[in-house]
């Protein structure tokens, strides 16, 4: 692979290349579902190839290939440099990238048990069983489980002299009941919505869900809950569980510390951020309680966040995004540091595939635990709603206004979790929302949730984020908005 | 290294941007001849081979410049085998004998890992298909240095209106060859490209995009002075109250909505009862003004002739005047439903089985300034963003508007509006329905592309407003 690297980097300086990084990438995976009792899915992809970035003429170029011989690195590389040249026709500045040291090493995440490895016979056993645990539940009318594993290899390398070789396995999994009965569908997932949970690590991780254990449990809910009494329309307090609350993360702080968003470049798709430079160390983003990083080292967890390197050769770190409640940082790259004073970049650049430009993305932006338990939360809760798994999101193009819904809810009556209630939602503002936290339970109840399917990026890429987060506590919240006919 | 895997000869002339082709159909087939050959040697007497070429490249701008440039090219493999009622797919883009015969190999053992499926049909046999032609020489060819020239253009336009621009020009080509051991061969080719563009002036922004086989169809210089001057009108919009309005949406909007009733068209959802036709096929759930229909030998769509299986697709009524009346089937679905396949079947293993990909809304005679005119009170929707489903059997969706929304007032458009957000049932839209315009293409960013008119829509649901 170092010789693809190091001929395509040959081939970029000679036609004139200031500056060019390569990356090698072997992308591995498998696919398991299963539906009613039957097998859904059975499959597994294998991708190799080549994406060479380079700046030629101040501007930069990026071709990719698969075609893996002398010849062909050559060919994509002598594109990249053509596309450059085009791209400098329409340039405002050059190029300017912020320091970076030259690194030669070889990482590897943690992976107790390689799920390729594992036969598929007992990952599909496993599955199926979980299946059938759903169905026994009478009034199920759909089950389905799933899991996924990803190996990613990359060999980066880069025309300062950097050469790194890293490995991640991403191993996922998840279970589904739904009921349909009159004029509703409802449904409950566990270990999280929308494919479950999903790590750095092995096959470990999968046996640690213990699946089976907890399908009785969400069949019955899911069952339940058409009995259940409809989520009010009121404003009030709020406990959130601790994957719902991952994804309030992701989508009100983590995308609008993106760097590129901030600066327009996400303008015309993904859109941009109300956290305009000037807001950076003004705005009290929060109640003093919250702390918010984007880590991506594996000190803070083996999440989909968790690397060595990022994309363009920097190393990983965590970076202060809100501090005491007040917004310290955004997610950054070579390119942009400079332009919010930085003199390094938060090494925050990743990519898809090879076939992909590294672009800024989330690494873990995880909330950090505070002091409570979940019976203490409730026990001090006089009427609130507890809301857990996610059933819908949505923000607006600047990252203002949301409303999330959940799968379950319960009253929360004088300190005591009461009856369940269906359909919840809550919406409001960012900063309102984020500044009406009151109360974060601990590290004990702290889990690293990971979303693998977070979009960004023309062409579309697909990238897997971490969010550490643990139960907590927001006051005078609008809930129940969903559903309104007002 | 195979000798169907030839490097592509790069162009470097002087003032000419790289250009690669795609290989010949006769190369793609010598690769499906070759795992043939393999799988027999073998063993595996059931086999479907996939193979897909891409070439695509993207200028992305930003801040008045180009910020991203990008080209791809990529091929891969997904082969399919059938052992003893069991199927598997395994997919890869290593193309050399060894690689080929350890992915026949990885797919067979993978299919041996299951338990024997009773609902698992045996490959199909030949087809025919309705030829279909989407390839544009002039698109396939298209050079970075042309894109990049009409973005500069474009850019100039922002600049000189003291707007930022933003956007994408993007081109491309792809083929896929679909064939079984069973004799079963199709094949198609397409090139498309897209143009989309945000124009901002301060905090207002406003937006156009067009996507089509052929560049030629549309004007990136239009489409910027469109975004450029809507962006203009929405400066300093005014905050309503949330309620019930008239709206009238834009065919991106449209799209955007109405994208989401794509997979309860599946039969296979309708079984599951986890589409919003579970049990009320044959009723009236929208207005007698909406008829849909998949249609992909409809002019201005694009997309394969056939379906996962390599099953001829066909062209089904869906909602015929409101009331749906057809659903799409893959062969596993009509086995179970005892009717025809309409070839509408993803590949196979999956769970969801199959849906409509080629979307047609039937339009009407009211062009969008006579909506305007005739309306005494509403907002005019340029796009939506950031549509999710909030309850699945009455389709409540919940949303945003963005880049323009306006008021309109005794037949005029009037003044910018902030941005709302909607929860709003698409079931209950379509029987709101007062007036459809022209159905054309249209591409937004929330669903694939198909052809919608724009719409009239009384007592559509805002409930809540952002700051801008």
């Amino acid at each position: 692979m170092w010789d693809y690297c190091g001929h395509s980097l040959d081939v970029a300086r000679l036609r004139g290349a200031a500056y060019a990084d390569v990356r090698v990438m072997h992308l591995l995976q498998r696919d398991l579902t299963t539906k009613g009792g039957s097998v859904g899915t059975l499959g597994q992809s294998e991708s190799i190839g080549l994406g060479i970035r380079v700046v030629v003429n101040g501007a930069w170029g990026f071709a990719s290939t698969d075609q893996l011989t002398r010849d062909g690195v050559g060919a994509c590389a002598a594109q990249a440099v053509a596309i450059a040249k085009a791209s400098a026709l329409a340039k405002k500045s050059d190029v300017r990238l912020a320091p970076e040291g030259v690194y030669v090493d070889s990482w590897q995440g943690p992976c107790q048990k390689d799920p390729f490895e594992i036969p598929v016979e007992a990952q599909l056993d496993l599955l199926l069983k979980a299946d059938a645990a759903l169905r026994a539940v009478k009034g199920v009318t759909l089950s389905e489980t799933d899991m996924q594993f990803r190996k990613i290899d990359s060999w980066f390398a880069s025309s300062a002299g950097s050469k790194i070789h890293q490995r991640r396995v991403h191993s996922g999994c998840g279970i589904v009941a739904t009921s349909f009965k009159d004029d509703a569908i409802q449904k409950r997932s566990y270990p999280n919505s929308f494919g479950g949970q999903h790590v750095l690590g092995g096959y470990e991780f999968i046996e640690a869900m213990d699946l089976l254990k907890h399908a009785p449990r969400i069949a019955e809910e899911a069952v339940a809950l058409h009995s259940a009494a409809q989520c009010p329309e009121t404003r009030g307090t709020l406990i959130l569980g601790g994957s719902q609350l991952g994804l309030q993360i992701h989508e009100s702080v983590g995308h609008p510390i993106e760097l590129d968003r901030v600066l327009g470049q996400e303008a015309n798709f993904a859109g941009t951020s109300f956290l305009t430079v000037d807001q950076l160390n003004h705005l009290r983003y929060a109640s003093p309680i919250v702390n918010i990083v984007a880590d991506a080292r594996i000190a803070h967890g083996p999440g989909l966040g968790t690397f060595a390197y990022d994309d363009e050769g920097v190393t990983a770190q965590c970076i202060d995004i809100i501090k005491d409640g007040e917004f310290r940082g955004y997610l950054s790259s070579r390119e942009t540091a400079h332009l919010v004073g930085l003199q390094r970049s938060g090494g925050t650049m990743r990519t898809e595939s090879w076939n992909r430009l590294p672009m800024i993305r989330m690494t873990n932006v995880s909330l950090l635990p505070g002091t409570w338990t979940p019976e203490n939360l409730i026990a001090d809760t006089d009427d609130g709603i507890l809301m857990e798994t996610n059933r819908s999101w949505s923000i607006d193009d600047r990252r203002y206004q949301f409303q999330f819904s959940t799968e379950i809810a319960w009253e929360i009556k004088k300190g005591k979790k009461g009856r369940m209630l269906k359909n919840p939602s809550y919406s409001g503002i960012t900063t309102e929302f984020w500044n009406s936290c009151d109360a974060i339970c601990g590290a004990d109840h702290w889990v690293l949730w990971g979303t693998p399917n977070c979009g960004k990026g023309q062409p579309m890429q697909t990238m897997g984020t971490g969010h550490g987060a643990a139960p907590a506590r927001f006051r005078n919240v609008r809930i129940g908005t969903a559903f309104s006919n007002e | 290294m195979s000798p169907t895997r030839k490097t592509r000869e790069v162009s470097t002339r002087r003032g000419a941007a790289a250009e690669v082709q795609l290989r010949p159909e006769r190369e793609l087939r010598a690769i499906t001849s070759q795992i043939f050959r393999i799988a027999k040697s073998l063993g595996l007497p059931e086999v479907e081979v996939h193979v897909d070429e891409v070439i695509d490249a993207l200028t992305r701008f930003a801040n008045n410049a180009i910020h991203q440039h990008v080209a791809e090219h990529g091929l891969s493999v997904s082969l399919r085998v059938v052992v003893d009622g069991r199927t598997a797919r395994v997919t890869t883009n290593r193309i050399e004998e060894d690689a080929l015969r350890s992915t026949l190999e990885s797919a067979a053992s993978l299919a041996a890992s299951q338990p024997k499926d009773p609902g698992l049909l045996p490959i199909p046999g030949k087809q025919k298909y309705r030829p279909v032609r989407r390839f544009s020489a002039p698109t396939a060819s298209l050079s970075a240095e042309i894109r990049a020239r009409a973005v500069k253009t474009a850019c100039a336009l922002a600049e000189n209106k003291g707007q930022v621009a933003a956007g994408i020009f993007s081109s491309g080509q792809s083929q896929t060859v679909l064939a079984n051991s069973q004799g079963l061969f199709a094949s198609y080719r397409q090139t498309q490209a897209e143009f989309s563009v945000t124009m901002q002036q301060g905090s207002a922004t406003s937006w156009a995009k067009a996507n089509a086989a052929d560049y030629r169809v549309f004007d990136p210089q239009q489409l910027a002075r469109k975004a450029s001057e809507r962006a203009e009108r929405a400066i300093n919009p005014v905050e309503l109250a949330t309620g019930r309005y008239t709206v009238i949406l834009e065919p991106a909007a449209v799209l955007d909505l109405i994208g989401f009733l794509y997979y309860d068209f599946a039969a296979t959802a309708v079984r599951d009862q986890r589409s919003c036709f579970s049990e009320r096929l044959g009723l009236p759930l929208m207005g007698k003004n909406i008829t849909i229909s998949d249609d992909v030998y409809h002019p201005e769509q694009l997309g394969a002739p056939f379906d996962g299986e390599g099953i001829p697709r066909q062209r089904i009524v869906l909602v015929e005047q409101g009331v749906p009346r057809n659903l799409v089937y893959s062969r596993r679905s009509a086995k179970k439903a005892h009717k025809t396949p309409t070839g509408h079947g993803f590949a196979l293993p999956n769970e969801y089985g199959e849906a409509p990909m080629n979307l047609v809304v039937e339009g009407g005679k009211t062009s969008l300034p006579e909506m305007i005119a005739g309306t005494d009170r509403g907002l005019l929707v340029t796009r939506l963003w950031y549509i999710r489903e909030v309850e699945p059997y009455e389709k409540i969706m919940t949303g945003m508007t963005r880049d323009g929304l306006f008021l309109v007032e005794k037949g005029q458009v009037t003044r910018p509006v902030r941005n709302f957000r909607f929860n709003q049932s698409i079931l209950q839209m379509l029987r709101n329905v007062e007036a459809l315009g022209p159905s054309h293409r249209a591409t937004a960013e929330e669903s694939f592309e198909m052809v919608v008119p724009p719409m009239k829509i009384r007592e559509f649901h805002f409930s809540e407003v952002t700051k801008f």
